[in-house]
């Protein structure tokens, strides 16, 4: 019984941690400009990393993998804000102005020119 | 099965298409630094050639764990090719940037027909 | 369902790559590189590769998008567009696409355990590795022990390499403008990558020792480990500024870890035949033949080791000392 529980929620949690990857990457590609981009993709980060761990762990049960998926999501927890704000203080620094949440930039219409 | 079929050719195809681009860059560009990008593309298509070689269906990693018997393992010998491969490749990419960092300093660009026209 | 995934990866692999050929700023170019490679490691990965996949994951994303960056700062980012026809590069690289792909089909499948290539030496290999030197890696077991003559050329290919780019970018600027600069570079002024980085260095250098020492046990050794502890020693140059990195880890000890470490290779070699081995048979080592390939295999890992971060930090710091000339 607790078993079913466990696995239930564990699927629950990958397909929610799945659901914040799309959505960061549809926001990647879709919002204006770069400040609303990297803030859409800075979910995948978080909440995907977060969800998606909690999720393995669960399906791994008490063993040396859940250890390993603790300190790599710890490691992904520490590491994904700071490269998210490295990146955002970087654009700052280099002239780009958050001033309005809709004006195109220029790398908008796509990845590569 | 059918579906492992169609991937093992796949990867084949995969390994032609990224070593041709690789190559594509290394004989259209102009650019110094996208030649050597473009080289290391193709480096790294061989590369997926000889792994694609080492797999063997059901196999595992060929790491022996005790206890277990009868364990179908891939093949470690391009595994260890490769492994050298790769290190190997980054000193002499790095050798080959050496060259175009004293090229730049020399000439003042890295485009080869400017090079070529400064001659 | 991991063979879906794969596709998937797969058919990424050729997009990156032509958006790298594609895009005309250099730092585009390279960062793509670094997720190419990154994908290329999640392939070997899925191939059960997972000793490789390791040192794509190190050296390919890693160190070698540092070493392209340095380089970029040195020689410029911008492209200038292609004068005249791409016609005919286009035309020959598709003729040769097609005919390399109607050469697959004679290749075996994907995972045929009848391949020609699973028939020789490889089923030997996984046989003798545990009566020759017990240790659960084969990869390891190969690439030290069985085919150490390969391993020996490739760190001296390494070790010239390193010597190579040294010579061409010279050890150290010359003139008397070689002061190094007062102010200090690096990300001193950004708090929080700095709290982050400083706080990762040392678990970055620990798993790098980790993957050296339990190389013949799981997925590692010499090479990942060499290529792990550099990109610590980086990570630590970058947030503090070169100056600080070369003062926790001088040149001098650089350049002894490349030639110590390709010195101790051929060094292990040397001792086996003294003690009436051949070269490189380590059963000698010790009067148990098993115990003696294991020793032997450690000490020749450390000293693969020993070189390969030597030279990669060596070939970084080459490239940054650039940087401060004039």
């Amino acid at each position: 019984m607790i078993d079913v529980v466990l696995d239930v929620i564990s699927w629950v949690l990958l397909a929610l941690g799945g659901a914040c990857v799309l959505i960061g990457g549809i926001g990647g590609l879709r919002l204006p400009n770069f400040y609303t981009r990297i803030h859409a993709a800075s979910l995948t980060d978080t909440m995907a990393t977060l969800l998606i761990f909690t999720g393995m762990m669960l399906q791994s049960g008490f063993s040396l993998p859940t250890m390993k998926l603790f300190a790599i999501m710890l490691f992904l927890l520490l590491t994904g804000p700071t490269a998210t704000y490295a990146l955002a203080n970087a654009a700052l620094l280099s002239g780009m102005k958050p001033d309005s949440g809709v004006e195109r930039d220029r790398g908008a219409s796509g990845g590569v020119q | 099965m059918k579906l492992l079929d169609l991937l093992g050719y796949y990867n084949y195809w995969v390994f032609a298409v990224v070593l041709m681009v690789g190559l594509y860059a290394v004989i259209s560009k102009n650019n110094l630094i996208k030649k050597l990008i473009g080289l290391s593309i193709f480096q790294s298509a061989v590369f997926l050639l000889y792994i694609t070689m080492d797999k063997v269906e059901g196999g595992t990693a060929p790491i022996i764990q005790a206890g277990v018997e009868n364990q179908i393992f891939s093949n470690p010998l391009p595994q260890v090719l490769i492994l050298t491969a790769i290190v190997v490749g980054v000193s002499t990419l790095a050798l080959g940037l050496a060259i175009v960092v004293r090229i730049r300093e020399a000439y003042g660009t890295i485009e080869e027909h400017e090079i070529l026209g400064a001659d | 369902m991991i063979y879906v995934f794969a596709l998937f990866l797969l058919t990424l692999l050729v997009i990156t790559a032509v958006a790298i050929v594609r895009t005309t700023n250099l730092f585009v170019a390279v960062m793509l590189t670094s997720i190419f490679s990154l994908l290329m490691a999640a392939n070997f990965f899925i191939l059960d590769a997972a000793d490789v996949a390791l040192t794509e994951a190190a050296v390919g994303a890693g160190v070698t998008t540092v070493i392209f960056l340095s380089a970029l700062a040195l020689a410029g980012d911008v492209e200038q567009p292609r004068l005249g026809s791409r016609l005919l590069p286009l035309g020959t690289v598709g003729v040769l696409a097609v005919l390399i792909i109607y050469a697959t089909f004679d290749k075996p499948r994907l995972g045929d355990p009848d391949a020609p290539v699973h028939q020789h030496v490889a089923p030997w290999y996984l046989e003798k590795t545990p009566e020759y030197m017990d240790i659960p890696n084969v990869v390891t077991a190969v690439l030290s022990s069985f085919r150490g003559y390969d391993t020996l050329g490739e760190v001296f290919v390494v070790f010239a390499a390193c010597i190579g780019v040294l010579f061409i970018l010279g050890v150290r600027p010359p003139g008397p403008a070689a002061e190094l600069p007062a102010e200090p570079s690096g990300l001193r002024h950004h708090l929080i990558p700095q709290v982050v980085g400083r706080l990762l260095v040392p678990f970055i250098v620990l798993f790098g020792l980790y993957v050296q020492f339990h190389g013949e046990y799981g997925p590692g050794g010499g090479f990942q480990a060499g290529a792990i502890i550099a990109t610590g020693v980086i990570l630590y140059a970058l947030l503090e500024g070169e100056a600080e990195a070369l003062r926790a880890v001088p040149r001098s000890v650089l350049l002894g870890l490349v030639v110590g470490g390709a010195l101790l290779f051929g060094a292990v070699g040397v001792v086996c035949m003294l003690m009436g081995g051949a070269f490189l048979d380590y059963s000698v080592l010790a009067a148990d033949p098993v115990f003696g390939q294991q020793m032997g295999i450690i000490v020749i890992e450390a000293g693969v080791g020993m070189a390969v971060c030597g030279a990669l930090l060596s070939i970084f710091h080459a490239f940054a000392a650039r940087e401060g000339r004039p």
